[in-house]
């Protein structure tokens, strides 16, 4: 980590953002994907190579196979054609984009991200551009393009912010994924992207943990939670004939502070009695492949209907997590429905029909849990969070895919006593992404993850002042596994928690004993543990 | 430097056809060249739409700018997160006829390592004023296509030019199209982030369409163009039977070439947002993506790690920790 606190100031951009010169600079982007892990997931030209290699090994017809790979894109996606075509460049969206504000790099700003390829679009794909070329915004397709795409489109948290912003909908979330495909037909992949793909096709996870280790996890969490609340939650995995099948990211049984949104959940499932299962197989609903390709996404995210007709569950249930549900929302039904095997959710607590997962049979935890809370099913005891002053990041994903904004939010209105929103700018649709998203969450990124981090640091810096908020709640795993670090650098004091850790300090449980701490083992003020 | 090229590009043309104007049997070629730009953006226009409508959305990507329709209880963003197709009309309307996502724009800078947010709607003032006042003006134009004048073009004559400040009345449609266009082209030289970002074909549409504007007021409150004549003119164009018509002079020459250059580049450009803001996959899809199936026309299948084949690797770790087994499982049946 950097010594002194890093310089964010606003440069005016200048050069012409035509030249692709970019310099390999420590911190600022991520290895090149091993080749193991290339070879594992049957991708082109796995080799032993690094960004900052002079030579990068691309296979002698890359150009070609880019070309091609450009050309077959474009016939496919109606998004990808377009979006290289009604760009008027106003620049609405060039402030809005988090890398740009913290690294005053004009390229960071989406208009020009997407023009980096659209220029080659142009050159090749349009009449104009190949008879007028540079005159038509045409750039020739070189060597040095790639580097400056890899470097790019690999710095591009695929947030969709910008979008929001754009008169058109251009979504530069788009134009990076099909950068990032193109790429990867050449072997241009990063080893944060594609370990963990090659680990979760091959164990189900992305931290390559196997069933046993699986199991010795959970087992471990319930044990735990035997300590802190007297109850012995069971642990059921690949269990047939459950209701529900439950689908979490794999950080969540692994890494802090996830690792409280687990006890969050299962503490819940136990309390209401849900008949479900956990999956040793599909033990990951988070996608490393939509930071990849659109056929890797599908390939690890079939695993999830595999299991659930395997199982034989009637719907399923999933965690707290990114792009996970991303990828749950906006693609599964179509990449690897229909899910006629499956029955149309229905809370069996509540009886509530979760109609707007009609098809896809998967409700959110947060959908869940606020059902039950409406329905009055829990008992709360919101006093439990009061060393807590709550703000709530909204997640990328969830906000600008799926609108999921309200759910979370009245879980922690209802389980802690003190809620402050950061200012409007910076949540809701609007929100600013965590800055490690999209694969980039590694520590060879870190200078570029803190500057990238920065709009949504400064944004918790601010109700941190005005109102002494000290734990940022999310709903993504990558969030948890990234906001501790930018929280720890430019906001010290303000902690990280999911919203289901917050759900299960307050969760008041039958036959529970006297709480004594919360889940994170720290003890409950005396008067509250009294009361 | 981009801007030198188009500013020289749109010089050539204006000297071009202020010459034209000025040559004997100069209609001739105005009627030529005003043919051919208006053919060229037909065929274009169509052709490019018709190449991103055949092209499929394989997959439900609208962007959300509020609450999801969830449980009943929560109230959903019907218009900025529509679920239904009325919603989706809706959200479509406020961006086509109010430029939504471009009021949404805001300004982030940095004050002293503090991100500061204002209010930047300068942008979507001088775009919905161009956008509106040149559809006004387009349609002002109709009258001197067609005759009779429909009624419903003077009334929207007489509203435009409510500010009679003498003869000819002064149309606010003018001055705000002006203004705007003003503002958009200073925009591009004065912002660094704008000019950073701009190309040819930013300074080259801009510039023709100030040509445009230019030479339609001069000829109007200047040097006041013989309606009638230009009238005889363009009617005999809409007729595919040009007439020739007396003194129409450069600036009515310059007017049209601009327009027919503008209509001829119209399709091979950023120009086309027009046509293509309404499939934008974004922004025309209803965020239904989980209670709806839809269909991706060229899906194909993939290879997977099946679950036997995770069983089969996995085999004794699961065994070993007491994990139920398909193969289990099956004995366990047969053995029943």
């Amino acid at each position: 980590m950097p010594q002194e606190l890093l310089q964010i100031e606003a440069r005016k951009p200048d050069g012409d953002w035509k030249n692709p010169a970019v310099q390999f600079r420590k911190g600022f982007f991520c290895y090149g994907a091993a080749a193991k892990n290339v070879r594992y997931l049957d991708l082109p030209n796995p080799r032993d190579w690094q960004p900052f290699d002079a030579d990068w090994k691309l296979p002698p017809d890359w150009k070609q196979i880019l070309l091609e790979g450009m050309k077959e894109r474009l016939q496919r996606y109606r998004s990808f054609r377009l979006f290289m075509d009604i760009c008027v460049r106003c620049g609405a969206c060039a402030d809005k984009c988090h890398f740009y504000i913290g690294s005053s790099d004009p390229k960071n700003m989406p208009v020009v991200r997407a023009e980096l390829m659209r220029s080659v679009y142009r050159r090749y794909f349009t009449l104009a551009g190949r008879i007028f070329g540079a005159l038509a915004g045409g750039r020739e397709l070189t060597e040095e393009v790639v580097r400056e795409w890899f470097f790019y489109f690999y710095q591009c948290t695929e947030c969709r912010r910008c979008s929001v912003f754009c008169p058109y909908g251009i979504d530069t979330a788009e134009i990076t994924m099909i950068g990032r495909e193109l790429l990867n037909l050449i072997g241009c992949n990063t080893n944060w992207v594609l370990e963990p793909a090659a680990n979760c096709l091959r164990t189900g996870n992305h931290l390559g943990i196997q069933p046993h280790g699986f199991k010795d996890s959970l087992e471990f969490a319930a044990g735990e939670l035997e300590e802190i609340t007297g109850i012995r939650v069971e642990v059921p995995i690949n269990r047939k004939g459950a209701e529900v099948l439950f689908v979490m990211p794999s950080a969540d049984y692994f890494a802090e502070p996830h690792y409280y949104t687990l006890l969050g959940y299962m503490m819940l499932l136990h309390e209401i009695g849900l008949d479900f299962t956990f999956s040793a197989f599909a033990s990951e609903g988070g996608n490393f492949g939509l930071f990849s390709s659109h056929d890797l996404m599908k390939r690890l995210n079939a695993k999830v209907y595999e299991e659930a007709r395997r199982l034989g569950v009637k719907w399923i249930l999933g965690g707290e997590c990114g792009h996970m549900w991303r990828v749950l929302h906006q693609y599964m039904d179509t990449m690897n429905g229909p899910a006629d095997f499956l029955e149309e959710p229905v809370s069996p607590i509540t009886g509530t029909k979760f109609e707007n997962a009609r098809s896809t049979r998967m409700v959110h935890i947060c959908e869940f849990t606020a059902d039950l809370i409406h329905q009055g099913k829990l008992r709360l005891d919101p006093a439990r969070n009061d060393r807590w002053t709550v703000t709530f990041h909204d997640s990328c994903n969830p906000a600008r895919s799926m609108g999921l904004l309200e759910e979370p939010r009245y879980i922690i209105r209802n389980a802690c006593n003190r809620f402050h929103e950061m200012p409007e700018n910076t949540i809701r649709e609007q929100t600013f992404c965590c800055g490690s998203g999209a694969g980039l969450g590694t520590d060879e990124n870190l200078e570029m993850r803190l500057r990238g981090g920065f709009p949504r640091a400064n944004a918790v810096k601010y109700v941190k002042e005005q109102h002494g908020v000290n734990l940022l709640a999310c709903i993504c795993a990558i969030d948890k596994a990234t906001l501790p670090t930018l929280m720890d650098y430019w906001v010290p004091g303000v902690q990280v928690a999911g919203v289901h850790e917050l759900l299960g300090n307050a969760l008041v449980m039958r036959g529970e004993k006297a709480r004594t701490t919360d889940l994170r083992g720290v003890p409950l003020a005396a008067e509250v543990a009294n009361a | 430097m981009q801007s030198v090229y188009a500013m020289g590009a749109v010089g050539a043309v204006v000297v071009a056809a202020a010459l034209a104007g000025q040559m004997t049997r100069g209609e001739a070629w105005m009627s030529a060249v005003a043919f051919a730009g208006f053919a060229v953006f037909l065929a274009g226009f169509c052709y490019r739409v018709a190449r991103w409508a055949t092209a499929p959305v394989p997959f439900r990507i609208p962007t959300t700018c509020g609450q999801q329709k969830s449980l009943p209880w929560i109230k959903s963003a019907t218009l900025e997160n529509p679920s239904t197709t009325g919603g989706v009309l809706g959200r479509m309307a406020l961006e086509v006829l109010l430029f939504r996502s471009l009021f949404r724009n805001s300004q982030t800078r940095l004050d002293q390592g503090r991100l500061i947010f204002s209010e930047q709607k300068y942008l979507w003032l001088a775009a919905l004023a161009f956008h509106w006042s040149l559809l006004i003006i387009l349609v002002r134009h109709l009258r001197l296509l067609v005759e009779p004048v429909p009624a419903v073009l003077l009334l929207i004559e007489r509203v435009d030019g409510f500010f009679q400040l003498g003869a000819p009345p002064l149309y606010l449609s003018d001055i705000v199209l002006a203004c705007a266009l003003a503002y958009l082209l200073l925009r591009r030289f004065r912002d660094p982030m704008v000019r950073y970002i701009s190309q040819f074909s930013d300074y080259f549409a801009l510039l023709v369409l100030i040509g445009i504007a230019a030479s339609g007021l001069v000829m109007r409150y200047v040097t006041r163009v013989d309606v009638v004549a230009v009238k005889q003119f363009a009617l005999g164009l809409a007729a595919f039977h040009p007439v020739r018509a007396a003194a129409l002079g450069s600036v009515f020459a310059v007017h049209l070439a601009l327009i027919s250059v503008l209509a001829a580049y119209f399709p091979f450009s950023k120009l086309m947002h027009m046509g293509g803001e309404f499939l934008s996959p974004t922004r025309n899809l209803a965020n239904n993506n989980r209670s709806k199936r839809h269909i991706n026309p060229w899906n194909y299948p993939v290879k997977t790690h099946s679950y036997a084949e995770w069983e089969e690797e996995f085999r004794d770790k699961l065994k070993g920790a007491d994990l139920p087994l398909e193969a289990d499982h099956a004995a366990r049946a047969s053995a029943d």
